[in-house]
């Protein structure tokens, strides 16, 4: 090879070089979409919790719909602003309701739904223990045919179910 | 044996509350803003040479606030019975015109400024009012929807009546007919004038 | 014309069912033998009746039949083979259609497998699901008829919602509904048995095939429907607390109590009244679930179609139905005897447990799903019951039922002695503690939520195994339903492992990338190679091309989707899912987003362990049908216990 060549081939394998690492120095690490990860992470907490008020049953924090998108924003600028949970979800309950919360706050209107159940197990406990109770004396085994029963015996041997 | 009619009875308190729960629509929500005064706002109008307006300036006056945009298609149902409301002269009718310009009127690749939404708005606007008949005696532009959420709007169109003293006395989400016109708005707006 | 004798068939079948309904059941009350003998022949001709109808309009979906106005609403000629079959179900009518037809399909099953059965009995059975065929079927046929033409046909259909063409939607409805109808099953042997007065053990030896049978596809349908909802929606989620979910898992909570409670019922004739009444809820449950997804009254991502009209004829058909048969059982439960002693610490009472948790559970599904029905109905306004309020409900109560299946197993009928079984759970929960704590201090988010799934999925799994050495060790053949139990149960522990870890280690990033950006999850990297258009059957579809690297080695591409189907104006997501055996990675494709270089907005989740929900399900089936396979059960001879 003439040195010309030589020396052309050495510019371009460190032109080549070069390109390689401009190349590699523009793909990066993705940039998170969130302009503030820390933002960002309290509004998914909050916007679980509430509710999108235009689809048919989906969270603030998974719905696209633009209203959604409105006041995810709306929340991004209060969490900003530096206001607890408690107070971002009772701005929007003063302009949309309760119905804007997935969790309903407990006050008199929702007693029955956050103690029921655990009433209801209550009283599910207390039951079953009455019953266990009364089945204990019960007869071990040997059952006391009523007349009733005895009668039954009667037609069931005389129909004669056949297996 | 009082206790096996338990199943029974519970069973039937569910049913009445089914049975009730048929005749209402789970969609509608009522507005918790009713009773509370109209939260204030200054924003452009659609005459560039009308100073910003807000609902301090109806004080002392029964008024009707009526969401809406172009885009909206329930508010062309709604539209004639406005106009020809706005006709009897029962009240002023303000129009609240809610995200006009949306994500799809940008041109690709820019972002549109402030002011050139608010043109294009403006133009827009204006446009269609005056092919189908304009009610407002102005219509205020709420170009970034921020408005719309202090006033709880969540679905276009939507309709406030607002009394003398700027307190929300009604909302109603959806078109307004001519039945509800005449069945709740129009004594209510009586009621207020009265008063 | 076809289309007319179809619709004509469906008439003669509500009249087959209404004489299917009324003669065998008269028959048993005048004990007219040739009435009760029309039960298994009526039953037939009903369900081959359905079964044309059926064919009729799946015909009608594969052909292109637009002039069907059904078909027009939910096929389209651009749709595959397969989903143009689906769409037979993919809306009301025709779902109601395919509820018909698994519902004579188990009647006619009744009718084959129940040679041993006596006469009466049978004849009550199937004439109870006559009469609520009959029900159904004049449902169909006034207010929701699949048969209803389009004249002139349109030129083509409006094709099924975009969301539905998936092989998920042609599994998912057909196995919920054989669990839904064949919950319908066990519901009249129990009120064949309330009627006959013969409150005895007979009963609940013959129905305990039958539900598990049910039980079976209802979980199944379930974890079908959760599985596609992660794959198919595009962020992962796989459960919502949705009405039309908690609709399937109410009847499924009242099915897994029915089968623990007739276990008790069968071998030692206690827990009759309380058997029959399980079984009357869980296919009320079906009845609600019907009505709360078809009549408008809560809203729903799943729900069809509201029409309050139909709702009106569900609820009456719901409070007849459930109605009766609580009178029914007021009036005659009380006469069932009672079984033997029961210990206080004793197999019996730990399945009693069982019933009361998994009923407690129940009710709280319901009251959150009804509630703001309730408040709305008494006019006290708006609220939502989310998520947020059944996780916090739910799981507390649902953990004392997982952990009994440990002691339940391995305490005796009648009486156990609380030591002995202290003794026999030391080893188990000595496991649970040390996985725990070890999952607490060891594992970088471990919090005592992510402690507990683990203490408790590792006490079931111990305490299972040790049960099956002990077992091994004794001479004698293992019964197929010993198997049955211990399959079923470790799919619940699995099922517990698969949501603790998704839910506590799971990450989320949310990322804007260029050509050749990447973006890092724990040892995994994802490098955005390409962006084209695709091109397919009924949509065209922007793909990303990631190249996927674990610990720096090329590991496969990974290729999420953004469809844009012709007949919706809803962009579609496909995600991209690497199922493996623990962890997934989920790749969900955004919105390009505008600038000098062209982005896009990516979504990557790592989710461990997210697949053993799914693998839990199986499980649980392979349980319920080695239960089912057990001869013993299926031997209901002469033997009455």
């Amino acid at each position: 090879m003439t040195s010309f060549l030589k020396r052309a081939k050495y510019m371009g394998l460190v032109l080549f070089a070069v390109l390689l690492t401009c190349g590699s120095l523009q793909a990066k690490e993705a940039a998170l979409m969130a302009e503030d990860p820390v933002v960002e992470k309290r509004l998914i907490h909050i916007s679980e919790e509430l509710r999108c008020l235009v689809c048919q049953n989906e969270s603030l924090a998974s719905s696209r719909a633009e209203l959604a998108n409105d006041l995810r924003e709306e929340v991004r600028k209060l969490i900003r602003q530096d206001k607890s949970d408690s107070q971002i979800k009772e701005y929007l309950v003063t302009r949309y309701g309760d119905f804007v919360l997935y969790r309903p706050e407990v006050k008199p209107l929702t007693w029955v739904l956050w103690f029921g159940p655990f009433l209801l197990l209550l009283a599910g406990v207390v039951g079953m223990v009455f019953y266990l109770r009364q089945r204990q004396s019960g007869s071990s085994g040997k059952q006391v045919l009523t007349e009733e029963d005895r009668r039954k015996v009667q037609e069931l041997l005389k129909s004669g179910d056949a297996p | 044996m009082k206790k096996f009619l338990i199943p029974l009875a519970m069973f039937f308190g569910l049913v009445i509350f089914l049975a009730v729960g048929l005749n209402r629509d789970p969609h509608e929500i009522p507005s918790p803003l009713v009773g509370k005064s109209a939260p204030a706002f200054s924003l452009h109008t659609l005459d560039p040479n009308a100073p910003l307006f807000g609902p301090q300036d109806m004080k002392g006056k029964v008024w009707m606030l009526n969401v809406w945009a172009t885009w909206c298609v329930a508010c062309r149902e709604e539209h004639p019975v406005l106009v020809a409301f706005s006709k009897a002269n029962q009240l002023p009718i303000v129009g609240l015109s809610y995200k006009e310009i949306q994500a799809q009127d940008e041109p690709a690749g820019r972002k549109l400024s402030p002011e050139e939404k608010l043109q294009m708005a403006r133009e827009r606007s204006t446009l269609w009012l005056k092919r189908h008949g304009n009610p407002y005696v102005l219509s205020a532009l709420d170009l970034d929807g921020r408005v719309g959420i202090d006033y709880g709007v969540y679905g276009v169109p939507e309709t406030y009546l607002i009394d003398k003293e700027g307190v929300i006395r009604y909302k109603r989400v959806g078109v307004v007919t001519p039945e509800l016109l005449q069945s709740t708005i129009l004594p209510l707006v009586q009621k207020l004038n009265a008063s | 014309m076809i289309v007319e004798i179809g619709h004509f068939a469906l008439i003669l079948a509500a009249c087959v069912a209404l004489v299917q309904g009324v003669l065998p059941l008269a028959g048993t009350a005048f004990d007219h033998q040739r009435w009760q003998a029309l039960a298994r022949p009526s039953a037939a001709v009903q369900f081959l009746l359905i079964a044309f109808s059926f064919g009729v309009l799946a015909h009608g979906a594969l052909t292109d039949d637009f002039s069907i106005k059904y078909i027009a609403e939910h096929s389209n000629s651009l749709l595959p083979a397969q989903y143009k079959f689906a769409s037979v179900w993919g809306g009301h009518e025709g779902s109601l259609l395919l509820w018909m037809l698994m519902l004579s399909g188990w009647t006619v099953s009744v009718a084959l497998f129940s040679r041993t059965l006596p006469l009466a009995m049978v004849a009550r059975v199937i004439g109870i699901l006559g009469l609520v065929s009959t029900g159904f079927l004049m449902f169909i046929l006034t207010t929701s008829s699949p048969f209803e033409r389009l004249l002139p046909g349109a030129p083509d259909g409006r094709d099924l919602n975009p969301l539905l063409q998936d092989p998920g939607l042609v599994i998912h409805p057909p196995m919920l509904y054989m669990g839904y109808v064949g919950f319908s099953v066990a519901f009249a042997f129990s009120v064949a048995a309330l009627m006959s007065g013969r409150m005895d053990a007979a009963w609940a030896r013959w129905s305990r095939p039958w539900t598990v049978v049910a039980w079976i596809f209802m979980t199944a349908g379930i974890a079908l429907g959760s599985w596609w909802a992660y794959y198919e929606l595009g962020w992962g989620g796989w459960w919502f607390w949705d009405p039309v979910e908690n609709a399937s898992l109410m009847p499924w909570l009242f099915g897994t109590a029915l089968i623990h409670a007739l276990m008790v019922t069968d071998k030692r004739g206690g827990f009759k009244a309380w058997s029959v009444l399980l079984a009357i809820g869980a296919f009320s449950l079906s009845l609600l679930g019907t009505f709360l997804v078809r009549s408008g009254v809560l809203t729903s991502v799943h729900a069809f179609a509201s029409d309050p009209k139909r709702g009106v004829f569900i609820l009456i058909f719901l409070a007849l139905v459930v109605g009766i048969s609580l009178t029914l059982f007021a009036w005659r439960a009380p006469k069932a005897t009672l079984g033997g002693k029961i210990g206080l610490v004793s197999r019996e009472s730990m399945l009693l447990v069982n019933s009361v948790l998994l009923v407690v559970a129940t009710g709280a599904v319901l009251l959150g799903t009804v509630y703001p029905l309730i408040v709305d109905a008494l006019n006290l306004g708006k609220l939502s019951v989310g998520a947020p309020y059944f996780n916090a409900v739910f799981v507390p109560l649902m953990v004392p039922v997982v952990f009994l299946m440990v002691p339940g197993g391995i305490s005796h009928w009648r009486e156990s002695r609380l030591k002995e079984l202290g003794q026999d759970m030391l080893v188990p929960a000595i496991a649970a503690v040390l996985a725990g704590l070890a999952v607490w201090t060891l594992t970088e988010r471990g919090s005592w939520l992510t402690a507990m799934g683990t203490a408790l999925a590792v006490w079931v799994v111990v305490g299972l195994v040790m049960q099956i050495v002990a077992r091994l060790q004794k001479p004698g053949r293992i019964a197929p339903s010993f198997w049955g139990m211990h399959l079923a149960h470790l799919g619940i522990a699995v099922v517990v492992v698969g949501i603790t870890m998704v839910k506590g280690y799971e990450v989320e990033r949310d990322v804007r990338m260029g050509l050749n950006d990447t973006v890092s999850i724990e040892n995994y990297s994802f490098e955005l190679t390409g962006v084209s258009q695709v091109d397919g059957p009924n949509y065209k579809a922007i793909r990303a091309e990631f190249k996927v690297s674990k610990d720096g080695q090329f590991l496969e591409l990974m290729k999420p989707e953004k469809r844009k189907y012709f007949s919706s104006a809803m962009p579609m997501t496909e995600a991209a899912i690497d199922t493996g055996l623990f962890r997934d990675l989920y790749l969900s494709l955004g919105e390009a987003i505008e600038g000098s270089t062209p982005q896009w907005s990516v979504r990557v989740f790592y989710k461990p362990f997210v697949s053993w929900i799914w693998y839990g399900a199986i499980l649980m089936v392979l349980g319920g049908l080695f239960a089912v396979s057990d001869r013993r059960y299926r031997n209901s001879a002469a033997s009455v216990a």
